[in-house]
């Protein structure tokens, strides 16, 4: 099979790898980059779990095809902290206990964050709308919106570790 | 938020609960929201190769022949894996424990009996090239008649599913078809009571769906070991099934888990880490053997359906004098949790409530669906289910409010409970009380000044003046060996002789079991167990030790 290379930034940071047709950037991020990050839900774009944010925009990394994002600035849950000082979202997440097994959080985290950039000061039923397509077996949501509207207010990164 | 109530037994505890209601940071948040958590799936090693397993289309077929030529040419295809490669391929989940005969293959060799059901493992170097491995390999099926009903699956003649119990029944400690629970007589209390009230009651099956998908990896390790990364809930049941199936000692394997992406009781069943040391095993490379969300949700194992008969005798005042069940799980084809399930159920029965006369029969049925397992309370939450929609139908039927009705039957303090223990730490009573408190649902005085903590015990702590026995289901042939004390061999716990096992329905045959003794088993139902003398309320406030550990010594 041919090997492509493709080059972008991956939380500022420039990349260059080599996929193989038809390779997912969900697979390319993990087994390629090695950024563990995004998680393998579904495989189909049902569950959410596999969330980067393209040049700004949420987008399923397992529907996308890896050779895409040649030039495009991409941001995984890796580049939320700031060293030692967590995003808002992070710290929101964690005091407001919305994370249980862990395993959909980068995926909310991404989605939370492409909502905050593009509109500091959302309703609930907009975060509720933003994470539409994020599954969460373990929370019932609740925390997870309230974590949400709560970074939105606070604005503030927390400094951890 | 959380509220405590703790006025109710303010006596009781001197500590303040130190951590409860209090909020603590998880050990693992700060991984959580990093993205750091290591799961199983997180783990890289150069070299990896790919399990995908062969399935079964059908819910129930015999295997003819399996032709891996084509696919053994594919490319990036590295081993195709056969149940006969298997070192011992016959298990069940708890034969650790001595419960159950093994009666599940890793990779079936002859038959299915259900759909999905493995019957090859392709390795490869690649995800894709083992998927496209799998599309090659040929099986030549006979498809088989198969059942879906827990009470069709019981019938004479039905198909059988599950060749280690040929009634399609789990035999219990080797002697009965079901797990039986008798207290008193429940016919003598049905014909005491007012009135009688039946009910049905099924529920779904229902997948646990974790975000994260079951699996594990396996690689070599250095001093002739093979570390696994594993997605599993029950890290000593992984690693006992592994070496049991591998006939390899437990030393040789070391297991790291403990990062799990939700499981809800859907990870305990270790098909995964035998299955991914074995490719290690056969290549000498890691190997990693994952489901994808679609076996995840048609493979892997749901809480399994259950399907109740209650009757119920109750007199005019709502007490209730007789509650006989009968039960069915739908096991699926194998075994795996079922039949501890049951254990676990039947030891809850009849519910939070003193009644004096309890009869069950509950079946472990195999049926050519899914195995089930473990989910969220197993055993409990069906036929929990179950008795609260019965006590409102009671509620209904009768005209006691439903609140009420089951303030008037619970269970109090010192109060014998069907399975012989006495009641203690009993709070039905005052969680009724705060519901309804909330709901601002009107009770009567009587039922707000009850308490679990009066009027129980006394008459109400008698054991039955007779209990009704009985060797309905009794069977023979059946084997009660022991794995884990070394005699009988792994994969022999057969059924001595086959097909002997009478239906549940027939006539009971001569009893070879006497149950365990019961104080006075009277030769004949003379006097009725009396309903429990009602709660009236008193003013003694028997103050009894209610908070004590298993070992019966009181916490403080």
């Amino acid at each position: 099979m041919a090997k492509k290379p493709v080059r972008f930034h991956l939380n500022g940071s420039e990349k260059a790898v080599f996929v193989e047709d038809g390779q997912n950037l969900l697979d390319m991020l993990r087994r390629g980059i090695g950024d563990l990050t995004p998680k393998y839900g579904c495989g189909q774009g049902t569950c959410g779990t596999c969330t980067v944010l393209i040049d700004g925009e949420p987008h399923l990394s397992c529907l996308t095809l890896a050779e895409t994002v040649e030039g495009r600035q991409l941001t995984t849950t890796a580049g939320l902290a700031s060293g030692n000082r967590l995003h808002a979202l992070q710290a929101a997440f964690m005091e407001g206990f919305a994370a249980q097994c862990g395993y959909c959080t980068p995926g909310m985290l991404m989605a939370a964050k492409a909502l905050l950039d593009r509109n500091p000061n959302p309703s609930r039923q907009e975060v509720v709308e933003a994470i539409s397509g994020n599954i969460c077996r373990c929370t019932g949501y609740e925390p997870i919106i309230n974590a949400i509207l709560e970074a939105a207010k606070s604005g503030d990164a927390r400094h951890y570790g | 938020m959380i509220e405590f109530r703790k006025e109710y037994f303010a006596d009781e505890r001197d500590d303040n609960l130190n951590e409860i209601g209090k909020p603590t940071q998880r050990q693992d948040a700060l991984g959580h929201v990093t993205g750091r958590s290591p799961y199983y799936d997180d783990h890289l090693f150069d070299g990896l190769l790919h399990i995908r397993c062969v399935r079964s289309p059908h819910h129930h077929a015999r295997v003819r022949r399996i032709d891996t030529s084509e696919a053994d040419r594919m490319p990036g295809v590295v081993r195709i894996v056969l149940g006969k490669d298997v070192p011992q391929n016959l298990n069940t989940l708890l034969s650790l424990l001595d419960f159950g005969l093994d009666d599940e293959p890793l990779i079936s060799e002859k038959k299915v009996s259900y759909k999905g059901e493995p019957v090859a493992a392709v390795i490869a170097e690649s995800d894709r090239a083992a998927r496209d491995a799998v599309a090659k390999v040929r099986v030549d099926w006979e498809e088989l008649p198969a059942v879906f009903d827990v009470e069709d699956a019981v019938k004479p003649g039905a198909p059988v599913v599950n060749e280690i119990y040929p009634g399609n029944l789990f035999v219990y400690h080797g002697k009965y078809d079901h797990q039986k629970l008798r207290f008193g007589d429940v016919e003598a209390g049905f014909r005491q009571a007012d009135r009688i009230i039946e009910g049905r009651y099924q529920m779904s099956p229902i997948e646990q769906a974790p975000t994260e998908t079951c699996g594990a990896i396996a690689a070599p390790e250095t001093n002739d070991r093979y570390v696994v990364y594993t997605s599993t809930q029950a890290l000593f049941f992984s690693l006992d099934t592994t070496s049991k199936l591998l006939k390899m000692p437990s030393n040789r394997l070391h297991f790291i888990g403990g990062t799990v992406g939700g499981g809800f009781g859907g990870k305990v069943d270790s098909l995964h880490e035998p299955m991914a040391v074995l490719g290690t095993v056969l290549t000498g490379r890691p190997c990693k053997y994952m489901f994808d969300r679609e076996e995840e949700m048609q493979v892997g194992a749901p809480r399994g359906a259950e399907r109740w008969y209650i009757k119920d005798g109750v007199m005019n005042d709502g007490r209730i004098v007789a509650r006989k069940f009968i039960g069915y799980f739908d096991s699926g084809a194998y075994t795996r949790l079922s039949s501890y399930a049951i254990i676990k159920g039947v030891g809850h029965l009849p519910g939070p409530y003193t009644i004096p006369n309890v009869y069950a029969d509950v079946y472990c049925v195999f049926t050519n669906r899914t195995p089930a397992t473990a989910m969220r309370g197993f055993g409990i939450t069906g036929v929990d289910f179950a008795i609260e929609a019965h006590m409102d139908k009671i509620s209904y039927e009768v005209g006691v409010d439903p609140i009420e009705l089951r303030i008037l039957n619970a269970y109090r303090d010192g109060d014998m409970k069907a399975h012989r223990r006495l009641a203690k730490n009993t709070a039905l009573i005052e969680c009724c009380q705060v519901a309804a408190e909330k709901a601002k649902w009107p009770l009567s005085r009587q039922a707000q000044q009850a308490s679990s903590l009066r009027d129980g015990g006394g008459a109400r702590a008698e054991m039955p003046p007779h209990t009704a026995i009985d060797h309905n289901g009794a069977v023979t042939g059946f084997t009660a060996g022991s794995y884990a004390r070394g005699n009988k061999k792994p994969g022999q716990a057969q059924p001595v002789s086959m097909p002997q096992m009478p239906r549940h329905e027939t006539a009971p045959v001569t009893p070879r079991y006497e149950p365990a003794a019961r104080p006075q088993p009277q030769p004949a139902p003379v006097a009725t167990q009396p309903a429990p003398p009602p709660p009236a309320q008193t003013a003694a406030d028997a103050r009894r030790t209610r908070f004590s550990s298993i070992s019966g010594l009181r916490r403080r």
